[in-house]
């Protein structure tokens, strides 16, 4: 219909008009491909750096425990470990440390307290990581030896866990400075998904006479269960994917011990340290391969927790209707 | 709330720390002068202020043009079928590890080259790129539909409704998201390392040469046994944190503002 006006008023501008869409059009679908190419390259190109490391070592890389630059033997099996073992315990205490906060914030603070410490949590999740590690190295490391360590040591020693001699770097300061880098994550998400349980369910369960407890085990956690996960999930994401901090804490020494006051490595904490000091092309091409594994540890974590979100939301979509 | 005041009081702790640290070396040298040589008193971190500058806005100036386009085209223009796989491909590349990035850049433009600050900047700029795109499409979501009605049914055709009317609308949501972002990437050490590691002592501001850079300065004075160096690093830790946390309240601040005006 609108259309047809302009022919008979403006010709020209129609004309204009369609060339002008076209081009926006054109413009912005290039550049939205263009991410999803990104992705792509991404991928490849960091399969590709493997390459060199692949041929020699094939998928028994995975497995072998060795990481010898002067005799050129590389396996990626200690980095493995390190990575899955702070990345367990990071989550472990984590999880319920953010949905505490989340519940606190959305049920239990007076309502003034809610923005500013919400907003405090949220700097906590803007503070650099490489600041984070050189206070865990300089500050949290000495505390942990002289403190934690020996507590957890004297407690609960029986585990090999926390068996070993005290150190300033090692796997706990490296779960530590993570779960710092989680808590916010998690946090923020559960906050999100607190607020969107219907207030009618709340209060439908007050009046029942359910107690705060009660309401929070029967209907706000269930409800928010799934999605819980999912965030659980983005913060596994963010405890595999870093680098730099864990690199400045644990210590970077190529072995897998039980006790978590042992030094260790990770995936990315091995990157970041051997890069610059790498010698070969065999070696770098051996530390793209460990970024490779990464990449596919985070590609299945992000793409799990986009399907249980988007789930979530359909769900929650079809619940309004 | 044990677990809320938890977090609170690391927060505090850590800022505490780096400032009490970092505060007597804070100085007018700190922003002047070069780095001193090994085990020399005094000098400053120049070059890293400077390098970060340099990488921080070139980055800046790649990813805010394309991130804006790709959120316009997801909100305005795509059908839902083709606007989910990118939105999903998005929200995949704001996961990534940071260092996976910077692999990548490595394999592109410094194997078989050299590091450059341009080559770090790309890196930032795919890290900024997601936060961006996202950050324009929440504001462009909250621009009343009535408003694009109103200039569809004057007769302008869609480019111009969209260039002409909504964008405006938008352009203090995007500098605030555009600012968190940047906020992000200041702090980015991983992909650096790969990129733009391997500098001088002197201030460079040509892109094409490895610029070094605040978090990569803190990375390595925070390694070295010279406690001079970790007081340096405490140093350049309180400049970069009092950046990122000033750029990050501001840009929250500014939020809150943009959504109680759009929303109303």
């Amino acid at each position: 219909m609108s259309s047809a006006a302009s022919t008979t008023l403006a010709p020209g501008r129609r004309l204009g008009s369609r060339i002008g869409d076209l081009l926006l059009y054109g413009i912005t679908g290039a550049a939205a491909i263009g991410a999803v190419a990104l992705l792509v390259a991404i991928a490849i190109k960091v399969i590709d750096g493997s390459r060199l490391a692949y041929d020699k070592f094939g998928l028994g890389f995975v497995t072998d425990q060795v990481w010898d630059p002067v005799k050129n033997q590389f396996g990626a099996l200690a980095f493995i470990y390190g990575t899955a073992i702070t990345s367990f315990f990071t989550l472990l205490i984590a999880t319920p440390l953010a949905v505490a906060i989340a519940l606190y914030l959305t049920e239990l603070a007076p309502r003034g307290a809610r923005d500013i410490i919400g907003s405090l949590v949220e700097m906590l999740a803007a503070v650099p990581s490489v600041i984070l590690g050189l206070w865990g190295i300089l500050v949290l490391g000495p505390i942990v030896a002289d403190h934690i360590e020996p507590f957890l040591h004297r407690w609960l020693g029986f585990l090999p866990l926390f068996q070993g001699s005290p150190s300033n770097s090692g796997y706990l300061p490296a779960v530590i400075v993570l779960t710092i880098m989680v808590v916010p994550i998690v946090a923020s998400v559960s906050r999100e998904l607190f607020l969107s349980v219907p207030p009618e369910m709340k209060e439908g369960a007050y009046a029942l006479g359910m107690t705060r407890w009660e309401v929070v085990r029967g209907v706000i956690l269930p409800h928010a269960g799934p999605g819980i996960a999912a965030a659980v999930i983005l913060g596994l994401g963010r405890a595999i994917g870093e680098a730099i901090a864990v690199t400045q804490v644990i210590g970077n020494i190529v072995q897998i011990k039980t006790s978590l006051f042992a030094e260790g490595v990770t995936l990315g904490s091995q990157i970041a340290a051997q890069y610059q000091g790498a010698t070969s092309n065999l070696q770098i091409s051996a530390l793209i391969y460990l970024g490779a594994i990464m990449l596919v540890f985070s590609l299945i974590v992000n793409v799990i927790a986009q399907l249980i979100v988007r789930r979530f939301d359909l769900q929650r979509a079809g619940g309004v209707q | 709330m044990l677990a809320a005041l938890l977090a609170v009081g690391v927060l505090v702790a850590v800022v505490v720390a780096v400032v009490r640290h970092g505060i007597s070396k804070l100085n007018l040298d700190l922003f002047t002068q070069t780095p001193a040589g090994i085990f020399e008193p005094g000098g400053g971190l120049a070059n890293a202020m400077a390098g970060s500058i340099v990488l921080v806005g070139v980055a800046t100036a790649m990813a805010l043009p394309v991130g804006v386009l790709i959120a316009i085209f997801l909100t305005e223009l795509a059908p839902k079928v083709v606007a989910q796989p990118i939105q999903t491909a998005l929200d995949v590349m704001n996961g990534l590890p940071s260092i996976i990035i910077g692999i990548f850049i490595y394999g592109v433009l410094v194997a078989g080259h050299q590091q450059s600050a341009l080559a770090g900047s790309c890196a930032l700029a795919i890290i900024a790129l997601p936060l961006i795109a996202r950050s324009t499409q929440e504001v462009l979501r909250l621009v009343p539909n009535s408003l694009r009605e109103a200039g569809l049914a004057l007769g302008s055709a869609r480019w111009r409704v969209i260039v002409g009317v909504i964008l405006p609308t938008c352009v203090g949501g995007i500098l605030t998201g555009t600012t968190l972002a940047i906020a992000r990437i200041a702090g980015e050490t991983a992909p650096l390392l790969f990129t733009s590691s391997l500098v001088t002592d002197k201030v460079v501001w040509n892109p094409l040469q490895a610029v070094q850079s605040l978090p990569l300065a803190i990375f390595e004075l925070s390694e070295s046994a010279d406690p001079a160096d970790n007081a340096r690093a405490w140093a350049a830790g309180t400049v970069l944190l009092g950046a990122v946390l000033i750029l990050s309240l501001a840009s929250k601040w500014a939020q809150a503002r943009t959504r109680r005006k759009l929303g109303r």
